[in-house]
């Protein structure tokens, strides 16, 4: 790789962006103090590549994202607008760090999400943090390095190639008396380097706390209660605001009546058109005032509902964009002997984090401070601003700890909230929604069709391969197994289409458009396979010349225990592969199915080629979590509506995961340590559709086409055969 | 009119003027600025917001700040002891038994509760106990991991 694609400047067309780069390092650099300071840009064509709003990629007022300052203590800090929802990246980002600059990992610290004490950046989703910021991060540590060698080559009067570095100690090779802290040389140090050549960074097999597992930095705040998430912040004089909601996506408002709310002794009760709050003392206060609060509205006609809605999609008749497309489709059709047609369905689904958005805004002077619930500190500082009619520096955005995100929490909305009523009121105001609130104004994963017509030839081998993705997004749609006709088209878009598409919003969900795609294209070719009367890896492999995907399979079936048979089996096996985050994954389930449609997993393994491991620990724990969270959209996750109106309004209806749904689950981190790492956070959870429908096939022979696999559609599906 | 309340929190005497019928979450979480116990659902489906009360594991969204008058309230800040991390703190801890962390302080109440009314449980009897404490990140096989190597720490105690 080289500098330049290394550091990848975006923001050229802003017009002073020299100017404003650097009173920007002035105003860090003046914040941080002394020490050794190392700025660090990512590269924004990957921070941009997905689930990043419009908004918030074009302005970076700024050529870095991050910076790393060796202190005069000899603590290293990280400053980042990452965020820590769950993910891991407050262990691993400065494992990274301790790696490179050789010091303990409890020296090294991290500040993330606090706009005021670190650099943009566009936000923390589509598996980027380890795989974008990973590697300018660990430039800039070996950077530090070099630069505190040079400084204890003068002063130890010893050449730089004589010196060793352990625990951020160097001292001279063969004279370790001779020595000198990292503390001691950054003392009266006022450095400034911008990484800008790629310095040399380990080899993997040199890693000694990278590649290691190391459990949470965050654990103890989180098991006593200490870690505080946005809902947690308490500041003197705050009022709790509880927020007056339209009974459906588009109604209008028609009469309002406030007097009962008003009555309620305490109870403040703002308007300002259709934007009304009940603010109180007390959250609860708040709530009961606000259910006094009498409201008629003007509803629009529902046009369809949670069963129609593919029929909706159907009539939209939506532009089609090839992704992928090679030979004849037509001569691929004339050499297939068999022939399979299929059209697969999924439902909207919500984000549904434990945490429901929150943020608590206080304003003081001509300054905002908020305390937000985002995965966007900065998105959600543009907003506010904008909302509320401040300078964006005069806003600060502050993101404690995450309760969950998943994509969910990138709008800001509750931030907006907040802030407009702090201002209004002139007192600091909260904002947290209900789990009512939370499933109204998610952005759901977006209902989706895949069309698929595909034929075999009499060799076993895919002759040709054609695919329709609607409304759900391209990626993952693109298949990897080596078919010599096909098309690939995705109509329609993705997430966040119009309004006439969907009557309520969409948005990224982890791996966005992925689930959708991986589940089709692998229930789609498992199918083939059974038709073929082929063993449903070997028909794979037998398809299949990309090596890492080979590998994965091959590790996969190897932790399976795998013993080849034509589908189905009743043994209730499925297997599934896929591509996301630029990590390779193959996984094989197993799962038995009562007379009545459940569906029980039993076991899943995962095999995944995802780079170098930084954290297996961590690894592990995004691949267990994508298999926990993926059973929710392939067996019961769908939101119902009706027009606008969500029908899910709590966990009675809309049913998440639980602990006996679990399987026994075992993964494979197969070796490619010559590989960057690549995403972790999303990747396994794109195969649980299909791994579901597959077993489901292997063990009753019946194929279920639409997610989620309630027990009624399993039973509908096996009463079909 | 406020009623007096008086009740035991975390070992310590609390005495409040407030309207009994208030939800004890809030209370909690504001009145008495203890932000641990977590709101989730509001509905009691989801336990992030469980309490011992008396001993026992209860949804603090579904209690009014009368029901437990005179009774013993703990929360996740009470767990440890003389500022020593109860055994199942700590599994949670060794085991990763969390990744957002939302869910924790209701996990560990519900699993303190379990671990009393059965301190040698097997996996599945683990598995049933925890069954309506809902982790949307998946952290379910190991906060099952943590609860069995707190049983195991716990034995005899």
């Amino acid at each position: 790789m080289k500098a330049n694609d290394y550091l990848i400047h975006n923001f050229r067309d802003l017009g002073s962006v020299e100017d404003i780069f650097a009173s920007n390092r002035r105003d860090f650099l003046k914040r941080v103090g002394g020490g050794i300071v190392i700025f660090m840009a990512i590269s924004d064509a990957l921070l941009g590549q997905e689930g990043a709003p419009v908004r918030n990629r074009q302005r970076g007022p700024s050529d870095f994202n991050a910076f790393l300052r060796i202190g005069e203590d000899g603590k290293v800090t990280v400053f980042s607008s990452k965020i820590e929802m769950g993910q891991g990246i407050i262990t691993s980002l400065p494992q990274m760090v301790a790696e490179e600059l050789d010091v303990p990992l409890a020296s090294v610290t991290i500040t993330m999400g606090d706009t005021d004490e670190v650099p943009w950046d566009a936000g923390t989703w589509g598996s980027m943090s380890t795989r974008g910021f990973g590697p300018p991060l660990r430039a800039a540590s070996a950077e530090a390095k070099g630069v505190l060698i040079s400084l204890a080559a003068d002063k130890l009067k010893v050449p730089a190639e004589n010196l060793v570095v352990k625990d951020g100690v160097i001292s001279e090779k063969g004279n370790d008396k001779n020595q000198v802290t990292y503390g001691e040389l950054a003392k009266g140090q006022k450095i400034e380097r911008h990484l800008d050549t790629k310095p040399a960074v380990k080899k993997p097999a040199d890693f000694k706390v990278s590649g290691q597992s190391h459990t949470r930095r965050d654990g103890e705040a989180k098991v006593t209660g200490t870690a505080h998430y946005a809902a947690d912040i308490r500041v003197p004089g705050m009022l709790y605001a509880k927020i007056l909601r339209p009974p459906m996506h588009g109604a209008k408002m028609k009469s309002v009546d406030t007097t009962a709310a008003k009555a309620v002794p305490g109870a403040q009760v703002y308007q300002d058109g259709d934007f009304i709050a009940v603010l109180h003392e007390f959250p609860d206060v708040a709530d009961d005032a606000l259910a006094k609060i009498k409201a008629d509205w003007d509803k629009p006609e529902a046009k369809f509902d949670d069963k129609t809605v593919f029929d909706h999609f159907q009539q939209l008749g939506a532009d089609d964009r090839t992704i992928k497309s090679g030979g004849d489709l037509d001569a691929g059709k004339g050499q297939a002997k068999k022939n399979f047609e299929a059209t697969y369905l999924n439902s909207y689904v919500a984000h549904s984090p434990m945490e429901t958005h929150a943020a608590l805004c206080q304003i003081e002077g001509d300054k905002a401070t908020l305390w937000v619930s985002t995965q966007n500190p900065f998105g959600a500082r543009q907003r506010v601003a904008e909302a509320i009619g401040f300078p964006e520096d005069k806003v600060r955005i502050i993101t404690p700890y995450v309760g969950g995100g998943f994509g969910g929490k990138t709008d800001n909305q509750q931030a907006i909230e907040a802030a407009r009523l702090a201002k209004a009121i002139g007192k600091p105001v909260q904002v947290m929604w209900s789990r009512e609130e939370e499933f109204f104004y998610d952005t759901f994963r977006p209902a989706a069709i895949v069309k698929i017509n595909s034929g075999v030839d009499d060799a076993g081998k895919m002759a040709f391969w054609d695919y329709d993705v609607f409304f759900a997004g391209d990626r993952g749609a693109a298949q990897f197994y080596s078919v010599p006709n096909h098309r690939t088209a995705s109509r329609g878009g993705g997430y966040g289409s119009a309004r006439e598409v969907h009557p309520f919003a969409t948005g990224s969900w982890r791996a966005p458009g992925n689930n959708t795609n991986t589940f089709a294209r692998e229930s789609h070719i498992e199918a083939m396979a059974a038709g073929a009367g082929i063993d449903p890896v070997q028909f794979r492999l037998d398809n299949l010349q990309d090596e890492r995907m080979i590998r994965v399979l091959k590790a996969a079936a190897e932790k399976f225990g795998w013993t080849p048979a034509k589908g189905p089996s009743k043994r209730g096996y499925g297997v599934a592969c896929g591509v996301d985050a630029g990590t390779y994954v193959a996984g094989i389930a197993e799962a038995t199915v009562d007379a009545d449609g459940n569906v029980q997993m039993k076991r899943v393994v995962i095999a995944q080629d995802m780079g170098v491991v930084i954290n297996p620990e961590g690894a592990a724990i995004q691949l267990e979590g994508c298999v926990a969270m993926g059973l929710g959209y392939a067996l019961t996750e769908e939101v119902h509506f009706k027009g606008g109106e969500i029908l899910d309004t709590n966990y009675d209806s809309y049913e998440l995961p639980r602990f006996s749904w679990m399987p026994k689950m075992d993964y494979v981190f197969v070796k490619h340590d010559e590989l960057a790492p690549q995403g972790g956070g999303e990747p396994a959870i794109i195969l649980m559709g299909a791994l579901v429908a597959n077993a489901v096939f292997d063990a009753t022979g019946a194929r279920v086409y639409q997610l989620p696999m309630t027990p009624e559609r399993v039973k509908a599906a096996m009463a079909k055969i | 009119m406020p009623d007096k309340i008086s009740f035991k929190l975390n070992d310590k005497p609390v005495e409040l003027a407030v309207d009994g019928g208030r939800t004890l979450l809030w209370v909690l979480r504001s009145d008495l600025a203890l932000t641990g116990t977590k709101f989730g659902c509001g509905e009691g489906f989801c336990g992030c917001c469980t309490i011992l009360l008396n001993g026992r594991a209860a949804r603090s969204c579904q209690l009014q700040v009368k029901d437990v008058a005179g009774k013993e309230v703990t929360t996740i800040e009470g767990l440890a002891k003389n500022g020593r991390l109860h055994p199942l703190q700590q599994a949670f801890m060794d085991h990763d038994g969390m990744q957002c962390g939302f869910c924790t302080p209701g996990m560990i109440m519900t699993g303190v509760n379990l671990l009393r009314l059965n301190p040698k449980p097997t996996e599945e009897q683990i598995v049933s106990g925890m069954e309506k404490n809902f982790c949307r990140c998946g952290a379910h096989v190991r906060i099952v991991a943590a609860i069995q190597q707190a049983a195991k720490e716990m034995k005899g105690a």
